[in-house]
């Protein structure tokens, strides 16, 4: 067994619990959602196992380096921490209906890392660039923010869906689907206190990457479009908190912005890399 | 409390500005993303034609982030961050320190969560057995008028100041980037092995700026993994005053070296075409000496008595590696000769000594220097940020207060309580104090 392998099955196993949490928010069937907490915590463990095992393959092959060095990996330790994240608050709120719309986030990170042809699953040994102490606490704290506003954009939809539902059909015709979905407060003040954890995170990595840039280069703050953007991201989620803390902001103009605020966050993290880069070169080009 | 109307003072301390301005700089440094920063004017006109060039010229879109008007959107921040919190934390300070016994029972009966009980006893005893009951909650304080006793109890005042640290610690960052704008400078040399500098070439001006000191590299050196990616960039400097040795340091991308308010990153290399690099090592004393070598001249270490040279090349082979033959005597028998391929080390075995023969291209190592004694500020303002978000998100004020009073010849007991956030998170404490009041068998709760 090669960590390749473990986290292969992962990406299955996410699959599954994702379809069991729709499955069960779609039959209301309590077995299907025990089933589906079984599969994300065993996933959860096997990826585990799975990073575990790939960071001791790295020193047998004598690169020696957490893996957290690339695209690939930080999907793989995407989807971990969104996974986590999510069986903490089912765990915490006992109630299994946000899963359907919280583990495709994990899935989709898997499957994106597993069967993209833009990046590799290969070990690579670390660039001068990358060999610092920084690198872990910088990437840690960056994708449990990242995680957490993956949470609350799921959330998020989970508000607006229900929402929308009960306007067409009023209070009490609810369907039956969206009537089982806690209640629109309760899911307000989750996806706020996620977004309120995310924001703490996304603050902690922006600073451990602008310690980390002055030791490597000598400059905390270049702008660079990666830098720029998580700096927007930053902006974007700063704002929402200001409005709901002094103007009492609250339901769908939250879950909206936990919704728009999530984008800037795949764009930092993916566009920047992949769209931003692409500009350049054929700007320059 | 004064009342304060002054308009000007009002638009800088609304929330509607700090909204505005947030939003303004998030899509505005959009632009700084998608069109390319600090480039030659000429590839403006080139990529984006005549008349976009000329506006983004008049409006500084080729260096926005330090442009004019990004700078006074920073201001309108820092402004805004600035009347905010002098506007608001005189109230809130006043909160942090208030008498909580100054209230009166009619306000406290009004709060929620709230709970009464009657109790089976005297005031004295009863304000006794709540004092009891409180203790966990933490320091209680006590006050009575005529026929009325209070007591108070609370957690994380200062847990208000939470926010305004947040604010506060931008301004300190804001402070630490203009004393690093105008008192530092980013600057870049590029420096061949075994040699030595005393000025460094400014970021964007190339002006020279004297070091005060000089600044020797003794050897660049780059090391490859086997998949041929680079592995090391490494650096070996020295740090020289009047012709003395004060610190020398082998640095690393991310490791530099610190001297005198300066720090020396290393940042890129270049190789120095058709040049080579020696670098002798007396295995017994460990004196080294790296020496600039051509093919067919002889060259001297003078302390060690030693001449050596190159006489020959061959190559390229199929794997594309040179040789060379090396002439090397220290005065003593016959001088050694031989082969020895490029990047590589010989030991070189003499009558009395053995010395390390290296021999390789020879590069010059390309540093960055930065001097920015505005970065501690930075540091310290992004800690306070981080402690300031973590009260401000994370810890609430939490208050409890008992009203003991006399009806209808009665001993009646009101619980109530009240916190600034998570309120959800204050009933479960709030209410698990009601539990070990109700569980008390001289308390009675009342309908």
């Amino acid at each position: 067994m090669n960590s390749a392998q473990l986290l292969g099955i992962t990406t299955f196993i996410f699959l599954f619990a994702s379809a069991f949490y729709v499955a069960l928010l779609i039959f209301r069937v309590k077995g299907l959602g025990v089933l589906a907490t079984i599969l994300s915590v065993a996933g959860l463990l096997i990826e585990t196992t799975g990073i575990g095992l790939r960071w001791a393959e790295s020193y047998e092959m004598g690169y020696g380096h957490a893996p957290l060095s690339n695209m690939y990996e930080s999907l793989v330790f995407f989807a971990w921490c969104i996974v986590a994240l999510y069986l903490f608050l089912e765990f915490k709120l006992k109630n299994r209906l946000m899963g359907a719309f919280v583990m495709p986030f994990a899935f989709f990170a898997m499957a994106y890392a597993s069967y993209s042809s833009e990046f590799t699953d290969k070990i690579k040994p670390l660039i001068p660039a990358l060999q610092s102490n920084w690198l872990i606490a910088h990437v840690i704290t960056c994708f449990i923010g990242y995680a957490a506003f993956a949470v609350a954009c799921g959330l998020g939809i989970m508000y607006l869906l229900k929402h929308r539902n009960r306007q067409i059909r009023g209070k009490e015709n609810e369907t039956g689907i969206f009537a089982s979905l806690p209640a629109l407060r309760q899911v307000d003040d989750i996806t706020h206190k996620t977004i309120l954890f995310g924001f703490l995170w996304l603050s902690t990595g922006i600073i451990t990457g602008a310690v980390w840039a002055n030791s490597a280069w000598g400059t905390y703050w270049s702008w660079d479009p990666k830098e720029t953007w998580s700096l927007i991201t930053w902006f974007i989620y700063g704002a929402t908190l200001h409005a709901r803390f002094t103007k009492g902001w609250g339901g769908t103009r939250i879950a909206w912005l936990s919704v728009i605020g999530f984008g800037a966050v795949i764009f930092t993290y993916y566009g920047v890399n992949f769209l931003l880069s692409g500009l350049h070169s054929y700007g320059s080009g | 409390m004064k009342q304060n109307s002054n308009p000007i003072v009002d638009f800088f301390a609304s929330v509607k500005l700090a909204l505005f301005v947030l939003f303004v700089l998030a899509s505005t440094s959009i632009i700084g993303t998608i069109i390319p920063q600090n480039e030659a004017p000429a590839s403006y006109v080139e990529h984006y034609g005549e008349t976009a060039a000329f506006i983004f010229h008049l409006l500084d879109i080729d260096t926005m982030y330090t442009s004019w008007w990004f700078l006074a959107l920073l201001t309108l921040l820092s402004a805004n961050l600035i009347v905010c919190t002098l506007k608001r934390l005189p109230h809130v300070w006043g909160i942090v320190v208030a008498d909580n016994l100054k209230t009166t029972p009619d306000r406290l009966a009004k709060m929620s969560p709230r709970r009464t009980f009657t109790f089976a006893g005297s005031q004295a005893d009863a304000v006794l057995e709540a004092k009891k009951l409180l203790g966990s909650a933490g320091q209680v304080t006590e006050g009575s008028t005529d026929d009325t006793t209070i007591l108070f109890t609370q957690k994380g005042a200062w847990t208000r100041l939470g926010v305004y640290a947040v604010h506060f610690s931008i301004l300190v960052i804001f402070v630490g980037a203009i004393i690093g704008a105008l008192f530092g400078y980013k600057a870049f040399v590029m420096l061949p092995s075994a040699d030595t500098t005393s000025v460094v070439y400014e970021t964007g001006t190339s002006k020279p700026i004297p070091l005060g000191f000089d600044l020797r590299c003794d050897h660049f050196s780059i090391s490859f993994y086997d998949t041929g990616a680079p592995k090391e960039f490494r650096s070996d400097l020295a740090i020289e005053k009047d012709g003395n040795e004060i610190l020398s340091k082998s640095i690393v991308v991310n490791d530099p070296l610190q001297y005198a308010g300066l720090t020396f990153y290393q940042a890129s290399y270049q190789a120095l075409e058709g040049q080579l690099f020696a670098r002798i090592t007396n295995n017994a004393t460990q004196a080294t000496v790296g020496i600039p070598a051509r093919v067919k001249t002889e060259i001297p270490w003078n302390e060690e008595g030693i001449k050596f040279g190159i006489l020959n090349y061959e190559g390229p082979d199929m794997r594309g590696q040179y040789r060379f033959k090396i002439w090397f005597s220290d005065g003593q028998a016959t001088p050694s000769e031989f082969w020895m391929p490029l990047e590589g080390t010989a030991t070189i075995e003499r009558p009395e000594k053995t010395y390390d023969f290296f021999l390789g291209q020879h590069y010059a190592t390309g540093l960055q220097v930065a001097k920015d004694p505005g970065v501690w500020w930075v540091y310290i303002g992004c800690t306070i940020m981080l402690l300031g978000i973590t009260v401000a998100f994370f810890l609430s004020h939490k208050r409890i207060w008992v009203v003991v009073s006399r009806e209808d010849n009665k001993t009646k007991v009101l619980f109530s309580g009240s916190a600034n956030k998570n309120k959800l998170g204050f009933d479960n404490i709030f209410y698990g104090l009601i539990n070990r009041v109700t569980q008390h068998q001289s308390f009675t709760p009342k309908a």
